[in-house]
């Protein structure tokens, strides 16, 4: 198998390629990122490493904007990831200046997934190490969207998804708990999704809301700290009523 | 930083670029060019030789119920009318109207082309192509090969997710949004009739007999401009055809011949 994985545009004898996944693998040890669609919101979280005392942490934003209505967070290699972000907010304006209008969502992910397949598909290249959440309104609708991009270059419309690390276990919690919401109950969801995963603290997460109206908005620390609380208390509400006795029978 | 330009670029050579060794696919088709002292000074003959007057009379409007595309069908070389039956009025797609006017073949192959991007656009993004972006696509191709000697100016008028649209795209690479353009040899006589009987809130039936009535007009004034009036409506549902005039009948319609009044009649005179 060792004489497979070398180069990208060599399948093994099983159909594998062995560089595209070992790309996923570099994907499953980035940072845990999430992202909910709700009905008249999207939102995307992604779980903030503690910086280091010198670093100036306003220059390690993860949750990045493509277009005034379209944004993406990515899970991997944060390098790759610079570079493909700048790829595609230059389609989102050549798009713009050849047919007057913005993206819709769906083109600039298949635009993304068409450049990381690109890139497994070439001579001398290694694949993008990350998988991307790309959420947006339809310019025209008004209807939100939320899709996601991996190192193979597939890509596919969800309502709630994970990526990163331990995104299994948070696209499991999602599974089980998700809802139509809209608004603040779409926050939540995503916060209680990350929360699975990350240390809670508004210091370790770092949330963004898309709205048709506002646009891309960062949520403060306090504001999802105060919001953390919330979840915390709902959560003990619920633990101490599971263990008191049913007062009728 | 490059900006991606693809949209923008050349199908056509540039200028002394022949080469075998690049590989068919990637290269355009290239041509040699001919051997003179100015070669400028010969392009620019040679530009003003194929470009025609644009002989013929083409008109859109906007109004409320949507857009009037109307066209006369006369093509003429110089002094000699080559056909009285062109079809001007080019089907891009079910909702959308290509104009014809200067070089016959110049405005049928783009505006063919024009559809075939314009259906890629729908299948690729399940979604049909705004008015805007279409003329926009054709207006960036007919850019890029600006001073090569094409002769396009054509009307782009559709009906889209905006509501009614009319865009003018020429072959110098301009492109206009309006709510009124005529094109052609008979154009100023069109605008005449066209602007002074115009109204936003025709009905379908008036602003179709403003734009025959144009036509018409222009036809009977300008030698390069006859035929067919015809005329087409574009609403939410799509172009349909109102009518298709001969513009010999119309006149005749318009100015019916009075029987006048005899003032001498021609008597047989008995064998004198």
């Amino acid at each position: 198998m060792a004489r497979y994985d070398r180069a990208i545009t060599v399948f093994s004898p099983d159909g594998h390629l062995f560089q595209v996944e070992y790309a996923l693998e570099a994907v499953r040890k980035g940072n845990a990122a999430v992202g909910v669609r709700g009905t008249d919101v999207v939102v995307l979280g992604v779980e903030k490493k503690s910086t280091a005392k010198l670093q100036d942490a306003r220059s390690v934003r993860k949750i990045v904007s493509l277009d005034d209505h379209i944004a993406l967070v990515c899970a991997g290699l944060k390098a790759d990831a610079r570079v493909l972000v700048n790829r595609a907010r230059i389609e989102c304006q050549s798009h713009r200046l050849t047919v007057e209008d913005p993206v819709t969502v769906e083109y600039i992910t298949r635009y993304i997934a068409g450049l990381q397949q690109k890139y497994t598909q070439s001579g001398g290249v290694r694949p993008f190490g990350l998988s991307t959440l790309i959420v947006g309104f339809d310019p025209y609708t008004g209807v939100p969207s939320l899709y996601q991009t991996d190192p193979s270059g597939a890509f596919s419309a969800w309502k709630a998804n994970a990526t990163g690390r331990n995104s299994n276990s948070m696209r499991e919690f999602l599974e089980k708990n998700y809802k139509e919401t809209s608004g603040q109950e779409t926050v939540k969801l995503a916060i209680r999704a990350l929360l699975e995963v990350v240390e809670s603290g508004g210091k370790n997460i770092e949330i963004a809301v898309m709205t048709k109206e506002h646009g891309l908005r960062q949520l403060e620390e306090a504001e999802i700290d105060a919001i953390v609380a919330e979840i915390e208390a709902e959560k003990a509400a619920a633990e101490a009523a599971k263990k008191a006795p049913p007062k009728e029978t | 930083m490059k900006l991606d330009t693809s949209g923008l670029e050349s199908a056509a050579p540039l200028f002394g670029v022949t080469s075998e060794l690049v590989d068919g696919f990637s290269s355009a088709p290239s041509f040699e060019l001919p051997v003179t002292t100015d070669f400028d000074g010969f392009q620019k003959e040679a530009i003003q030789m194929v470009k025609p007057a644009r002989g013929t009379t083409t008109l859109a409007f906007i109004f409320k119920e949507g857009v009037m595309v109307a066209a006369d069908s006369r093509a003429s070389m110089g002094g000699y009318i080559s056909s009285q039956s062109v079809k001007k009025i080019i089907e891009i797609n079910p909702y959308m109207l290509g104009t014809m006017a200067g070089g016959a073949a110049d405005c049928q192959f783009w505006h063919r082309n024009l559809g075939i991007k314009c259906r890629l656009h729908e299948l690729a993004n399940k979604r049909r192509i705004s008015v805007t972006g279409a003329s926009k696509l054709l207006a960036n191709i007919l850019y890029s090969y600006r001073g090569m000697g094409l002769s396009v100016g054509t009307m782009i008028a559709g009906w889209d997710e905006t509501g009614p649209g009319l865009y003018y795209v020429d072959s110098e690479g301009g492109r206009l949004k309006g709510t009124r353009f005529s094109v052609g040899s008979g154009s100023p006589y069109a605008y005449g009739v066209l602007d002074s009987g115009y109204r936003y809130d025709l009905s379908i039936e008036e602003a179709a007999e403003l734009a025959r009535r144009a036509i018409y007009h222009a036809t009977f004034r300008d030698g390069a401009s006859g035929g067919v009036a015809s005329v087409y409506y574009v609403g939410p549902n799509g172009w349909k055809k109102l009518s298709g005039d001969d513009v010999g009948e119309l006149h005749y319609k318009y100015y019916p011949v009075m029987p006048s009044t005899v003032e001498q009649e021609m008597v047989e005179v008995a064998g004198a």
